[in-house]
């Protein structure tokens, strides 16, 4: 029938008509690409605690940050209640001491920010809007980092406040956290580049759970053990060793945050035999980071440069 | 019970490029790390059993266990492409045993192989360490796959429960609980172990009956029911 349709239509010219049905052209303010970014960013992160989405997805972020702080708050109660001189824990060590909690939430959450959007095709229609490559990683880097930092900062912050609850001495407590938070911001940015960058190669989530997972604790795994076995050789033979230890730990993120702080930012080690590295070896660790950091960056540029459908 | 055409779609799903990638990669870092760790330490008992159990069997094991449990039916049941495998006249409880046994013999092939060799390098299989540690990962493996296969039919979440588990529960609550200990598919496995070593190296909080119990009864709980929650299974839209 649609086939035959022409055939009556064509003759009589005179019925044709044009129905105005009343599109318009939009004539509003456009927002443009900054607006385009900040409103990704801040999806992003909101996706990244689970807001805005189903109450499913929220559980385990929500999860995770409580696990974060409760430890904190423990210490700070006993420190309260028994009028401690100091808190039993450093403001470095505490990202150290929960690194498996962190490891959880960025395995967890750097699929969720983008091997979503390559499993449903929607990169494409993201960069159908006036953001480009560009602004897209940096938005979705920006957004992780911000959302791990709010995982780490927040114990910290609870430390801190209760510190100054039982009053504690204020300098050194002041000086103590501002370490910290540097600390954790390092951390949350080489954290959430590793994650990102394994997990948008994947358009599986569950499959760059994993992934980013074995490559942050086997690398640890692997470090430490390594790192046990030299302290031990030092302390076998008496001469110092300890040389071989501080370059291990630069193969494993959670030991090149470990050592940079011990070097910088007055952080006891958490290495065997309490050796950090030395104010030398130290820039090493500093450029390591930073070097992996903007590798980070590059390879999702790179990544997103052509995202085919 | 045991249906080849599954075995085949599991075996192509579980070890497709990338995939075969990650599950290559961390047995040859463990092998590389034992060849260094001897080349830097030589051949040392105690070394060899740190290693083996630090690395292999507390870390490695679990980590293949969730890919390889999890990817057995999680990404089958995420897609909705497990329908077209449900609809055909294949019994559900056959389903899940016979991807049961592909990712037992999956996690085998990349945990426990590995562990022989790197005991072999570390210490030439001196006091049966290498002997033991890969009896250990060939037991927890079947724990294991059996555990986060029922995982992946339960939750959408497998493999982040399953790494909750095998990183949160067996390794930080285990440290500072002993109890913890005793309701871990590690500590079983070094039960065993431990039984096969006979020294003091390879030591287990649980006692070797209490550990083969629990191993068989976990086994075969999980995958019972595992077959059951594949009869009732609703599919869920993306959230």
């Amino acid at each position: 029938m649609a086939v035959e349709q022409p055939l009556q239509v064509s003759p009589s010219g005179e019925q044709t008509r044009i129905h105005n049905i009343g599109y318009r052209t939009y004539d509003g303010p456009r927002l443009g690409r900054a607006y385009a970014r900040r409103s990704l960013y801040s999806q992003s992160l909101r996706g990244a605690y689970g807001l805005g989405r189903s109450v499913k997805s929220k559980v385990l972020p929500m999860l995770l940050f409580v696990v974060m702080c409760v430890p904190a708050a423990i210490m700070v109660a006993v420190a309260v209640a028994t009028k401690a001189k100091d808190l039993p824990v450093d403001y470095t060590r505490y990202a150290i001491i929960m690194q498996a909690v962190i490891s959880l939430y960025v395995a967890s959450q750097a699929p969720q920010s983008v091997s979503r959007d390559l499993r449903f095709k929607t990169v494409p229609l993201y960069f159908s809007r006036p953001i480009e490559t560009a602004d897209y990683v940096r938005a979705k880097y920006a957004a992780l980092a911000s959302a791990m930092f709010i995982l780490t900062a927040a114990p910290l912050l609870v430390l801190y406040v209760g510190a100054l609850l039982a009053k504690l001495d204020f300098a050194d407590h002041t000086k103590g956290f501002a370490q910290g938070l540097v600390s954790v911001a390092l951390l949350s940015l080489l954290f959430a580049g590793l994650g990102l960058v394994i997990a948008s190669v994947t358009p599986r989530r569950g499959f760059g759970i994993a992934a980013v997972i074995a490559v942050l604790t086997i690398s640890y795994g692997a470090v430490s053990t390594l790192q046990a076995i030299a302290d031990a050789q030092s302390l076998g033979d008496g001469q110092g060793s300890a040389g071989a230890i501080t370059w291990i730990g630069l193969f494993s993120p959670v030991t090149l945050i470990d050592g940079l702080q011990s070097a910088f930012l007055g952080a006891k080690s958490a290495f065997p035999g309490g050796v950090g590295p030395t104010n030398g070896e130290g820039v090493v660790y500093v450029l390591v980071t930073l070097g992996l950091i903007a590798a980070a960056y590059g390879l999702l540029m790179r990544r997103y440069r052509k995202v085919g459908l | 019970m045991y249906d080849p055409t599954v075995a085949r779609l599991t075996y192509r799903a579980l070890l497709g490029r990338r995939r075969a990638l990650i599950l290559g990669a961390l047995p040859l870092l463990l092998i590389a790390i034992s060849v260094v760790v001897r080349g830097l330490a030589g051949a040392d008992d105690q070394t060899a059993s740190d290693l083996l159990g630090g690395l292999a069997l507390a870390t490695m094991v679990p980590i293949i266990g969730v890919i390889a449990g999890t990817g057995a039916i999680g990404p089958e049941i995420d897609d909705g492409s497990v329908v077209y495998l449900l609809s055909k006249p294949v019994k559900r409880p056959t389903i899940i045993f016979t991807k049961l046994i592909v990712a037992i013999a999956v996690t085998m092939v990349f945990s426990a192989v590995p562990t022989f060799i790197a005991g072999f390098i570390l210490n030439g299989n001196g006091q049966q360490i290498a002997v033991a540690y890969t009896v250990a990962a060939l037991v927890a493996s079947i724990a294991y796959a059996a555990i986060f296969l029922l995982l992946g039919t339960v939750s959408r979440h497998a493999v982040v429960f399953g790494l909750v588990y095998a990183l949160v529960w067996e390794a930080l609550f285990g440290s500072l609980v002993s109890g913890a200990r005793t309701l871990s598919v590690q500590q079983w496995s070094l039960a065993v172990a431990h039984k096969v070593a006979g020294g003091d190296l390879v030591t287990s909080d649980v006692g070797l009956t209490t550990a083969t119990i629990l191993l068989a009864v976990v086994t075969v709980l999980a995958t019972w029911y595992a077959g059951q929650k594949l009869r009732t299974l609703t599919l869920a839209g993306e959230e």
